[in-house]
């Protein structure tokens, strides 16, 4: 027996040391669902990242100070002409995000009615990338911030283009963060114009998939991929990246899978943002952001166009002349074919009055007038309620029906201004028409 | 006759190194394997701490060193990722085990023996790799062929290198 140990001491060692790691391994595959390391192998861990994390962290800090030494002192050749450029591209982008407001105001009015709940980012945490795993089988970044900078488990991760992946592991100054093409990582996704909802999970050559999709005619490369929010990690609308192309899937044979390129430059990150707080209504930097991009958008519109006088005049007495017209930059299109929901159209219900006899009185001789003048305004009134009871609708929308004439139509501004409304009772103080001394003016796009 | 006498004795010669030279050498292999591919993507493909563990399993020629440098690099490499701690500590076992063994028996100071060495040893590291992740862990790992012979052939030339630079720090008994 001792010879037998002595002889084959080398290959026993050896069985030994990789039957125990087998028996580890087998350990660790059955860790809790939560995906979470136990108490031994995170102190393993964290022995190794506390080890190597202190270099990491001092070659970034060698690298970004002469970088800055070199960017901030002795690069700044056509920096002059850069500044110049951003300006532009900056007062575009307040032009573009004031006409986005509306939308998104009106957007959050009925997400409300809807009860719908959007996650807003309200607090991120900026940090630096400062390692990797060291293989293209783990797809796992060190950042230069830990629990002590309030970074918690399963936070989201993103760049200003777009997701990168979520934090897998907390230290107390380092956090591992799981990148979105990680075999082991999966997300919520929605398609924005298909609306077809999927997870995206990573691949071990480090592709990003949507796997399990059906075949669909509507999917095509080149669509925006963003979070669905169904996750419960990722709040929704966080763009992901684009398809790049739809390969079969060869697990299971009637779906497909669709290969995304991701938004965010994985393989080249530098420096990342953990959101670490959201919120369902929309933060007050945000709101205040986009005031003051109509505000400056304002200005910026009235340097490009002269001629929009955006700025009311002032009377004698000091008092704007043009009541009538709001400097409000965007203005919805007028519609072609106005309904009850067109602004404008319905009367506030305080003004109506059920009387159908008093209806009559205030209809009657107006029928000519509502022939004569635009259909619209005849079509509203035989909409609204009593209305339509109390005046022979037909008789309006036949004489000049609204489809059939698109081009003789008003626009709603002038509706405004129908005897057949004013008589109906005040109009809402929104659509209050003006007085007669300043017209009501074409809106000018 | 002399020739080959000389040539034996300096195949079996062992080689030790400081103390300091086989902690640190280890780490900073693992360092640059961790951190390089921030600024270089492509050098994941590297594969550092393996390289490291032949080295030193060739120049101590012990089997059980071997083994246990081999536990050691490994456990470490597979701390710095997500997955479960053993995959590398099995693959760099067994690498440290058989260049030891090797050892022994070839002459592993010429630079063509060390080139094929380590082609065939990073060969095998992708070959384990696979069969661990599929049979023990069940995850669908893929054989990218072409590519481990790349990555072996990569290794294999830049072990050349980073050998002949580990060989200052030797001390010949």
């Amino acid at each position: 027996m001792e010879s037998f140990l002595s002889r084959y001491r080398n290959p026993l060692v050896l069985l030994i040391v990789v039957l125990a790691q087998m028996l580890g391994l087998a350990v660790q595959v059955r860790r809790p669902a939560s995906g979470k390391d136990n108490h031994q192998t995170r102190l393993i861990r964290y022995w190794v990242v506390s080890l190597i994390s202190p270099f990491e962290r001092a070659f970034l800090f060698t690298g970004h100070s002469t970088a800055h030494v070199w960017d901030g002192y002795l690069d700044l050749r056509h920096v002059r002409a850069e500044n110049q450029h951003l300006q532009a591209e900056l007062n575009r982008m307040r032009l573009e995000q004031a006409l986005l407001a509306e939308s998104a105001r009106q957007d959050l009015r009925l997400q409300k009615l809807l009860g719908f709940q959007q996650q807003y980012i309200s607090k991120t945490v900026a940090a630096h990338v400062i390692g990797t795993s060291g293989t293209d089988l783990s797809r796992v970044l060190y950042i230069n911030k830990g629990s002590k900078d309030g970074i918690r488990t399963d936070m989201p991760v993103i760049t200003p283009d777009g997701v990168v992946g979520k934090i897998r592991d907390v230290f107390p100054h380092t956090a591992q963060v799981l990148e979105i093409n990680d075999q082991t990582s999966g997300l919520g996704i929605i398609l924005t114009r298909t609306r077809l909802r999927g997870i995206l999970r990573g691949t071990t050559a480090g592709q990003a998939e949507i796997v399990n999709i059906l075949p669909d005619e509507r999917i095509q490369p080149g669509d925006e991929v963003v979070t669905s929010g169904g996750d419960n990690i990722y709040p929704r609308g966080l763009v992901v990246g684009r398809v790049e192309r739809i390969v079969p899937d060869p697990d299971q044979n009637p779906y497909v899978a669709l290969v995304v390129k991701p938004a965010a430059n994985l393989s080249e990150l530098d420096e990342i943002l953990v959101i670490t707080q959201t919120q369902q209504t929309m933060p007050s930097t945000m709101q205040q952001d986009v005031d003051a991009s109509e505000q400056k958008a304002a200005d910026v519109l009235a340097q490009r166009l002269p001629g929009a006088n955006l700025t009311p005049e002032l009377g004698p007495d000091g008092k704007p002349l043009n009541v009538s017209m709001p400097p409000a930059l965007v203005k919805p299109p007028a519609p072609l074919h106005p309904d009850r929901f067109t602004p404008g159209a319905t009367p506030p219900a305080d003004d109506l009055t059920p009387d159908a006899s008093y209806q009559k009185q205030i209809f009657a001789p107006q029928t000519s007038a509502a022939t004569a003048a635009p259909s619209i305004s005849a079509s509203k009134t035989a909409r609204s309620g009593s209305a339509s009871k109390a005046a022979p609708s037909g008789s309006a929308s036949k004489t000049a029906p609204a489809s059939s004439q698109p081009a003789q139509q008003p626009r709603p501004a002038q509706q405004s201004h129908s005897p057949s409304l004013s008589k109906i009772g005040p109009a809402h103080p929104a659509h209050a028409p003006a007085p007669q001394s300043n017209p009501p003016q074409e809106p000018q796009n | 006759m002399t020739m080959l006498r000389q040539r034996s004795r300096r195949e079996m010669e062992v080689h030790r190194f400081h103390p300091l030279v086989l902690i640190l050498v280890p780490l900073v292999a693992i360092f640059f394997q961790a951190y390089l591919p921030l600024r270089f993507p492509s050098i994941e493909i590297l594969n550092l701490p393996a390289l490291i563990v032949i080295y030193f399993a060739v120049s101590r020629r012990s089997p059980i060193a071997g083994t246990l440098v081999g536990l050691i690099v490994g456990i470490i490499q597979d701390a710095v990722t997500h997955l479960p701690l053993g995959i590398n500590g099995i693959i760099d076992c067994i690498l440290g085990y058989l260049a030891a063994s090797i050892g022994v028996r070839i002459d592993v100071d010429n630079p063509g023996t060390r080139l094929i060495m380590n082609f065939a040893f990073i060969l095998l590291a992708s070959i384990l790799h696979v069969l661990i992740l599929r049979r023990l862990l069940g995850m669908h790992e893929l054989w990218l062929g072409l590519h481990e012979v790349v990555r072996a052939t990569v290794n294999a030339l830049i072990g050349v290198v980073l050998f002949t630079l580990l060989d200052r720090f030797r001390q010949r008994e």
